[in-house]
């Protein structure tokens, strides 16, 4: 469904990401891991189209991914993901309004009655039916999550972008929000790529798992390179070899930065 | 024995404080006041509030002789049109041009360079052009006031909107939102008390324009009253119509406040969501 072909992309002349290859299938949960500045998030927004591929292809059913957002892929970022000056319903409404053409984005008469209704079952299905009239500062953080990602759910995306979405939250309540989107990638059969720093999380979620590194590294030109995919382990795949590899890669990344 | 910037004072010593230099101030007043008129009982320099008072009753509660017009009301009904009229205008095209072109990246490129341009030219000294091309009525003066405070309204709406973080308009995208749709539901809404804001910040200028337009080309007015009787030295009638001034200044500023407060209670609480 997804491929990279020789995908490279820099800034000026800070290399991010160099010679990427690979390809998911639909269905697939990849969850992406590595160091900061490492490209995962960069990668991310190739694939919601915010940021153009410097070489090489990123192609999605064949074709090139489309170079602005769009409805096929739903993103939920680590803030900043829900409407602040709408109520939790009414970001949920605008959800559905956002789908139908039309300038102002407001829904009337029965269309508005009908969006309310799934609007309230969506929630529902989240855990905010009892929070439906607040608005998202009067939100925890994991509520917050909870509303972004059934916001995103609504524009009916084949491919879910999550970018850090639970960096910000207790060890707690983390765990429902893995349960909850483990449960909706079933449910809505999503391809999922989730950007974390938690390499656990990473295994706990995914069914494959990509590590991004620098391969190679110029102690004197720290931008010169970009980094790869250097593993890319399909999950299930737990044994002592692997993990350990990783937590060398770790460690000498660590005495290395 | 606490480090001085860790003092803090409670509520009634924050009013004790707050209040203090205003006592002072009214009786340092009324202290020369006094001195004054005991060495020159028709000194017109420092009235005594008896003065003022009698001042200000014959003119809001004795109907001018001339033409039996209330003239303190006429002034300030004359002046708060004017001055409520301009800062609209202002505030609405300020609102349109700042919002698209914070909006919209191929406006920003055509409009925001023209915007930092006119928003250098000292709008009084636009005054007598506007008296050549529109004449010497309300229109001049409304807009001087619109066209003096809308740099500065669109200026501030366009950084605002530039401001609001790019996840929330690609999540809107994202969604199905297309360009009309995403300034209608996602910038509007929150740019409006932002606009309040910049109109509260801009009230002082308009304040400005207002009073030089009518010191200039007026038959009435708050500034015209103060400029007319200049000319008799009737500091009885000036220093309550500043004051006046002051307050009608402070109210509009408070009144703008809670609306903001009362209209957009998303807006002070939740930046981080």
């Amino acid at each position: 469904m997804i491929e990279a072909r020789n995908l490279w992309k820099n800034y000026g002349d800070t290399q991010v990401l160099e010679r990427l290859n690979m390809t998911v299938a639909e269905g697939e949960f990849v969850t992406l891991v590595g160091a900061s500045g490492c490209g995962k998030s960069t990668f991310l927004k190739l694939l919601l189209g915010v940021e153009a591929p410097s070489r090489g292809e990123l192609l999605l059913d064949g074709q090139p991914i489309p170079d602005e957002p769009g409805p096929d892929r739903g993103i939920v970022f680590q803030q900043y993901s829900v409407f602040p000056h709408m109520t939790v319903l009414d970001n949920v409404v605008a959800a559905r309004a956002f789908q139908k053409p039309g300038v102002s984005g407001f829904l009337f008469g029965a269309a508005k009655r009908d969006a309310i209704d799934e609007a309230k079952s969506l929630l529902e299905q989240v855990g905010l039916s009892h929070a439906l009239d607040r608005y998202p500062h009067q939100l925890s953080g994991g509520m917050r999550q909870r509303l972004a990602i059934a916001q995103a759910l609504l524009g009916k995306p084949r491919i879910l972008l999550l970018d850090e979405p639970f960096g910000a939250l207790d060890p707690g309540i983390r765990a429902d929000m893995h349960e909850l989107v483990l449960k909706l990638w079933r449910d809505y059969k999503l391809t999922v790529f989730m950007v974390t720093h938690d390499i656990k999380e990473g295994f706990h979620l995914g069914t494959r798992l990509w590590v991004f590194d620098k391969l190679r590294h110029d102690p004197h030109a720290p931008n010169a390179y970009g980094a790869r995919i250097t593993y890319d382990i399909p999950v299930g795949q737990r044994d002592d070899v692997t993990l350990e590899a990783l937590d060398n890669d770790a460690l000498t990344q660590r005495n290395h930065p | 024995m606490k480090r001085l910037i860790n003092k803090t004072p409670g509520l009634r010593g924050r009013w004790l404080l707050g209040l203090l230099p205003f006592a002072l101030l009214l009786a340092l007043y009324l202290g020369a006041s006094d001195v004054r008129l005991e060495a020159n009982p028709n000194d017109k320099l420092l009235p005594s509030i008896e003065q003022m008072g009698a001042a200000m009753h014959n003119l809001a509660f004795e109907p001018s002789k001339r033409n039996g017009d209330y003239l303190f009301w006429v002034d300030t009904a004359s002046s708060l049109q004017r001055l409520l009229l301009g800062v609209a205008i202002a505030a609405l095209i300020g609102l349109v041009l700042g919002l698209l072109t914070g909006a919209l990246p191929l406006v920003t490129a055509g409009v925001s360079p023209l915007l930092t341009v006119v928003s250098l030219v000292p709008p009084l000294a636009l005054l007598p052009i506007l008296f050549i091309v529109v004449g010497l009525g309300e229109v001049s003066k409304v807009a001087l006031i619109a066209i003096g405070i809308t740099p500065f309204i669109a200026r501030d709406i366009l950084r605002r909107t530039q401001e609001i973080p790019a996840q929330q308009l690609i999540k809107a995208q994202t969604l199905g939102a297309n360009s009309a749709q995403t300034i209608v539901r996602v910038l509007l809404p929150q740019i409006l008390p932002r606009l309040i804001d910049a109109v509260r910040l801009s009230l002082g200028s308009g304040w400005l324009f207002l009073i030089a337009a009518e010191a200039i080309a007026a038959t009435d007015g708050l500034g015209y009253r103060i400029f007319l009787v200049r000319r008799y030295l009737s500091m009885d009638i000036i220093l309550p119509y500043v004051a006046w001034i002051t307050l009608l200044a402070f109210v509009l500023d408070q009144l703008l406040a809670r609306a903001n407060d009362w209209l957009f209670p998303w807006h002070k609480a939740g930046h981080e969501s």
